[in-house]
């Protein structure tokens, strides 16, 4: 069994009552992945709840930002991209998923222009879908799943899992305004709770701290490839907006004006070698034509939003920039997907979006753009799924007795400290002190062997530290349990990291020169407080292995 | 991060208390909403598109204080300007059909 904490006193785990709701599934999340996924066990004829820590339909890292998808038909442009894909990935994706991405992706976006979003026309009177806008995709979409009739949780929290005879069985957390327990009982949960960036205000990054992780670990669920999280985003330096095509007609300079090296690998990684020398890297938009810097203009308003507003013309001023993290949501690492419905290793735990691990798309490379993007359609349309039939199943089985089953809650850190809950200081310095190990470029951009062990000790000190005295009521317990979260994430990466003695893909170790053949295989973690790291072979054969002893 | 709820536009509607992703604004009875976890804001600038009235201001300084004069914003027609350039109206969506997005991605794929 996962561990079973006993509760000393502290307000949430001694409050009772509160809101208690029924549901064959619970979605956690609000992104895309969520509605997506809320949407598809909805029409599996399940009853839905989809609880988000945020407001469905502003909140996750697509709401305030612009996509492409990939809205490719089978043909010579699809199998262009598949194997431009493979070729990228370091040998770690996967043909079959990549294919079945796509196919359900473009269906997915289909219906949403079926059902109404006003994807834009091109040139011969076609709809254009390979390209989502943040705000009215996500705007619609919470129309979508009001209208299927799901019951959304706006600013509702999940801080840990309901567990019952050896499947998940739901999950609890607090109403941020009132400060009020809720718990949804659930047949299956879907977890698409996002990423992590550690809050390195990447744009719409911030609430992505890492919840889906720990919620899922502390039930035993496997996470793969969190070594790949070093990806960092380009923004203009104090703005947030990380989205790479601002840059599409950038050049970039030092402080003396002199270009930025164009040698020693891609633009990120110079720019973080530059940063790391005690540089200011600067961009002007110089390049291209006036038309096509109309489209950016026109078609990314957010983008121009802080030049405007700083008063800098960015086509004839060159701006200082700066390099936020995008940790594992545009990284690649998360939580293991081990069946095409998207399940966990975990009975009736199921994972959608940026929430679990996309290295069968991508491999060791960034997710960003069009493959995050169409995974969330993908995995939350099958996941979604998945949970419907299995929380179908559990009805079958239990009849009457599904909502009545005694349910224990698995949360431990951040929720139910070992001693006395120290004050919302505490938070903030332990968030300060994971941060210092995730962070900064000469941390995490690029990686030695020494410094992973480093990294490694100085958060098994923050750990126990937080397993002792996080803790608090109301949004107090939900930034401590945000900050377990993110602790226990940076330990999951700084374990993986270790168990990888090469460079690849994100994971760029400067003590180690290019890839390793031998070590082409995935890199599994899981564990809360002693973490367990193996590797796994690939193509993605993990789910023909025999089940690990994941409930001990 | 947010910086101005102007209290000469605000008609409390508290939509921006609703739909904040990061729970920044605190409703207030009879009055226009507070910014009361200013440090929580993402600068996300969601709440100025789903703003009725344009009351909303959203300094793009992720990190930074800053000092804002509403009068000078209000002139300079930079309160609202997010929404316009979306082509948003009152809180609703609106401008994704008429996009230029796709000609980049298009100009930047066939670049390579």
């Amino acid at each position: 069994m996962p561990v079973i904490h006993d509760a000393p006193s502290t307000t949430y785990a001694n409050e009772s009552g509160g809101l208690v709701l029924h549901a064959d599934v619970l979605v956690i999340g609000g992104g895309p992945a969520a509605t997506w996924a809320a949407l598809s066990a909805a029409r599996s004829g399940a009853k839905v709840v989809l609880a988000d820590k945020g407001y469905c339909g502003t909140s996750g890292a697509t709401a305030p930002s612009n996509t492409g998808a990939w809205y490719l038909p089978a043909g010579a442009a699809r199998d262009a991209e598949v194997n431009k894909r493979l070729e990228k990935s370091a040998g770690l994706a996967d043909r079959r998923w990549i294919i079945r991405t796509m196919e359900e992706a473009l269906r997915g976006l289909d219906e949403l222009g079926g059902d109404g979003y006003p994807f834009p026309f091109d040139e011969d009177g076609r709809p254009y879908r390979a390209n989502l806008r943040g705000p009215d995709y996500m705007h619609h979409q919470r129309r979508r799943v009001k209208r299927a009739g799901v019951t959304i949780l706006d600013h509702h929290p999940a801080l840990e899992l309901l567990w019952a005879d050896g499947v998940v069985a739901g999950a609890a957390g607090v109403e941020l305004r009132s400060g009020e327990r809720w718990q949804v009982r659930a047949g299956a949960v879907v977890i698409a709770a996002g990423g992590c960036t550690f809050l390195s205000r990447a744009l719409g990054c911030d609430g992505n701290t890492g919840d889906s992780y720990l919620l899922a670990a502390e039930a035993g669920a496997r996470l793969s490839g969190m070594e790949f999280s070093a990806q960092y985003g380009l923004s203009a330096e104090h703005a947030t907006v990380t989205k790479g095509l601002t840059f599409t007609f950038a050049s970039f300079y030092l402080e003396d004006g002199s270009p930025l090296p164009s040698e020693g690998g891609d633009r990120s990684t110079r720019i973080a070698r530059a940063m790391i020398a005690g540089h200011k890297v600067y961009a002007l938009m110089n390049k291209g034509e006036a038309h096509e810097h109309d489209w950016l203009v026109r078609g990314q308003p957010n983008c121009f939003l802080p030049f405007e507003r700083i008063g800098i013309d960015p086509f004839k001023e060159r701006f200082p920039v700066t390099l936020r993290s995008e940790g594992t949501v545009r990284g690649t690492g998360g939580l293991d997907v081990v069946s095409d419905d998207c399940a966990s290793n975990v009975p009736g735990l199921y994972v959608a979006g940026d929430a679990a691990s996309r290295e069968k798309l991508v491999g060791a490379i960034s997710g960003g753009g069009s493959p995050n993007a169409s995974w969330a359609i993908a995995s939350g349309v099958w996941s979604g799924r998945g949970a419907a039939q299995f929380a179908a199943r559990q009805a079958g089985a239990l009849g009457d007795r599904l909502h009545t089953r005694d349910v224990r809650a698995l949360g431990g850190a951040g929720i139910r400290p070992n001693k006395q809950p120290a004050s919302i200081n505490f938070t903030r310095e332990l968030i300060a002190a994971v941060q210092d190990e995730t962070l900064p470029l000469d941390v995490n951009f690029f990686r030695t062997g020494e410094r992973i062990a480093l990294s490694r000790a100085q958060l098994d000190g923050i750990w126990a530290a937080a397993r002792d005295h996080l803790g608090g009521s109301g949004r107090e317990l939900v930034r401590a349990r945000e900050a377990a979260s993110m602790a226990a994430t940076a330990r999951l990466i700084w374990a993986s990291a270790a168990a990888r003695d090469e460079s690849r893909g994100l994971h760029r170790r400067v003590d180690r020169d290019g890839s390793d053949p031998a070590q082409t295989q995935h890199i599994h973690s899981r564990g809360v407080d002693d973490l367990h790291v193996t590797n796994a072979p690939t193509p993605h054969t993990a789910r023909d292995l025999p089940e690990e002893a994941l409930i001990s | 991060m947010i910086e101005l709820v102007s209290a000469d536009r605000c008609i409390e509607c508290n939509l921006c208390v609703k739909t904040c992703p990061r729970d920044v604004f605190d409703a207030v009875p009879d009055s226009i909403p507070v910014i009361a976890r200013k440090e929580d804001c993402q600068t996300c600038f969601m709440c100025e598109l789903y703003c009725p009235v344009d009351a909303l201001f959203v300094a793009p300084h992720a990190d930074l204080d800053v000092k804002v004069d509403e009068e000078h914003l209000s002139e300079s027609e930079l309160l609202g300007s997010y929404v316009r350039n979306m082509g948003w109206r009152k809180g609703k969506a609106g401008g994704t059909d008429k996009d230029p997005t796709r000609l980049l991605r298009i100009r930047n794929a066939n670049a390579g």
